[in-house]
């Protein structure tokens, strides 16, 4: 019996010119099938242009690249396969939605040579398009084109699903919807998704697996909780948040903590504001009172 | 009355000339506008030298080119049988040559104005160049297209300096629209030059007011939110 062979095998090196000048990125990583890897960090850091290297879009410097046994690409060989020949599904950020055929016919480009028009009926009824499926592109809102763009990349049948900060651009109602639909589509079709977000509820909610990047490097790989919850766990509680309000009220300060929707208001004194600014992202910690767990839905 | 056959040439000459030159220049400008090879840039402008060279220029050479005592010419007149120089062929191929930018640029502007990535989203649904050439890209440059055949085509009805070099003003056969009025200025039909020029005037400002009319509509119903 051999070990389930991994999905992907990525190792690549590649000279990047980002707006902080040129810097190499330089990344190895594995992922086994069904899986969802999310890749955090800051802009720059390489998030997109991953997910670019494995669609085929950006040639590398160096590397060897193999998803589900096949391999994509090897320097070394001098490998590089297309990525018209690479099975994967690329959600852009900006949709890239053709603008000039309706939702039905952005779904049905998408089919290959004997596939079957009812493999888009079914996608459009799984991501609730039906309404819609007449209706070009630029008469959609951002959270109705993101589910035809997700659609439309699954409508290839990939075995690789690729979303590059899809949620970005929506409020977080619309956002924690649309998480609906890319984890439905993740379970329902059993797709190894990788997604691009520093949205931290969107990756706990979504990931099984997290990659956190600087500069074109790995810094941490593991779970979400591995990542991002540096301390053991302990009954404190606490939160992370930015501050958006600093308002002086008789001798103290009311500070305003904007913490994943809700604002907190905490009371500070003025030495305590005196290192706070507005924008200043902080962690709201409790010393004495353990918090108590209430279903709400 | 004036002879009409100078109009009608005119219209053939123009139209052969747009079809193969569309032919030619589609695939030249997806090359320009996609190509990551850096000398691409002198075929840019080997393109668009017939925009600022005298039309003479490049009649001049041309003439030397299909000059059946040597090189080209010499070639095609031997093995073919072919003559360029005084007939409708050469005609058509100095046109091409002349009215080139007049295709290549507007097809290229075109392509650039479409975002990247549509292209990048067509090739990563499994579409090959030429299936994302013809479903995605052309679609979204029409204006582009009509604009280079249109200029294409008008460019070509008030060619002068190139047709008489290389048609050598043969009525009937290389004495286009164009010629004919010099012809009949030089003969003192002033109201005959004036019924060509006339007729010139109009089509050319009808048809870029067509163009213009029909690119703003366009525009008009394809701009996203």
């Amino acid at each position: 019996m051999t070990p389930p062979a991994n999905m992907i095998r990525f190792r690549a090196t590649k000279m990047l010119d980002t707006s902080q000048g040129r810097q190499p990125l330089d990344i190895s990583f594995e992922l086994e099938k069904g899986r969802l890897l999310t890749l955090y960090g800051p802009s720059g850091a390489g998030k997109t242009t991953i997910l670019r290297i494995l669609s085929g879009l950006t040639d590398i410097d160096a590397g060897r690249i193999e998803v589900d046994g096949q391999l994509w690409c090897d320097t070394r060989q001098n490998i590089n396969v297309p990525a018209r020949r690479r099975s994967i599904g690329l959600v852009f950020q900006d949709f890239a939605l053709f603008p000039h055929l309706t939702v039905r016919q952005n779904l049905e480009f998408a089919l290959q040579k004997g596939d079957d028009k009812k493999w888009v009926d079914e996608l459009i009824a799984l991501m609730e398009l039906g309404a819609l499926q007449n209706s070009r592109p630029a008469t959609l809102s951002g959270g109705q084109q993101q589910r035809v763009a997700l659609a439309r990349a699954i409508a290839r049948r990939p075995t690789l699903l690729l979303l590059d900060e899809p949620l970005s651009a929506l409020d977080d109602d619309m956002r924690f919807r649309l998480q609906d639909y890319i984890l439905k589509a993740h379970q329902h079709y059993r797709l190894t998704t990788i997604l691009v977000s520093h949205y931290l509820p969107e990756i706990f909610r979504l990931s099984d697996e997290v990659i956190s990047l600087d500069k074109g490097r790995i810094i941490k790989k593991g779970s979400p909780a591995t990542v991002f919850l540096q301390e053991k766990t302990s009954g404190k509680f606490r939160v992370m948040g930015e501050i958006v309000a600093i308002i002086p009220s008789d001798i103290v300060f009311i500070v305003s903590v904007l913490s994943t929707n809700n604002i907190v208001k905490v009371i500070a004194t003025s030495e305590e504001i005196a290192t706070l600014r507005i924008g200043d992202k902080v962690m709201l910690a409790s010393k004495a009172f353990n918090p108590v767990i209430i279903k709400i839905e | 009355m004036i002879d009409l056959q100078p109009l009608w040439l005119s219209l053939r000459l123009s139209f052969v000339t747009t079809i193969l030159l569309f032919i030619g220049a589609l695939p030249l400008a997806w090359w320009l506008a996609y190509s990551r090879w850096r000398g691409k840039l002198i075929m840019e402008a080997f393109v668009s030298l017939p925009m600022v060279l005298p039309p003479s220029v490049l009649g001049f050479y041309l003439l030397l080119a299909f000059s059946p005592s040597h090189g080209l010419g010499k070639f095609l007149a031997q093995h073919f049988d072919i003559r360029l120089v005084f007939t409708f062929p050469g005609l058509v191929i100095a046109s091409i040559l002349y009215s080139l930018p007049f295709m290549v640029n507007p097809l290229l502007a075109g392509f650039r104005s479409i975002p990247p990535e549509l292209k990048e989203a067509s090739h990563t649904l499994g579409k090959s160049n030429t299936t994302t050439l013809l479903k995605i890209l052309l679609p979204n440059m029409r204006p582009s297209l009509l604009t280079g055949i249109v200029l294409s085509f008008a460019h070509t009805i008030g060619e002068f300096g190139v047709v008489l070099m290389i048609g050598g003003n043969i009525p009937g056969h290389t004495r286009v629209a164009s010629l004919a009025i010099y012809d009949e200025m030089e003969s003192m039909n002033y109201a005959n030059a004036n019924r060509y020029a006339l007729i010139l005037f109009t089509f050319s400002f009808i048809i870029l007011l067509a163009v213009y009319g029909i690119n703003q509509r366009f525009n008009k119903a394809n701009t996203l939110p």
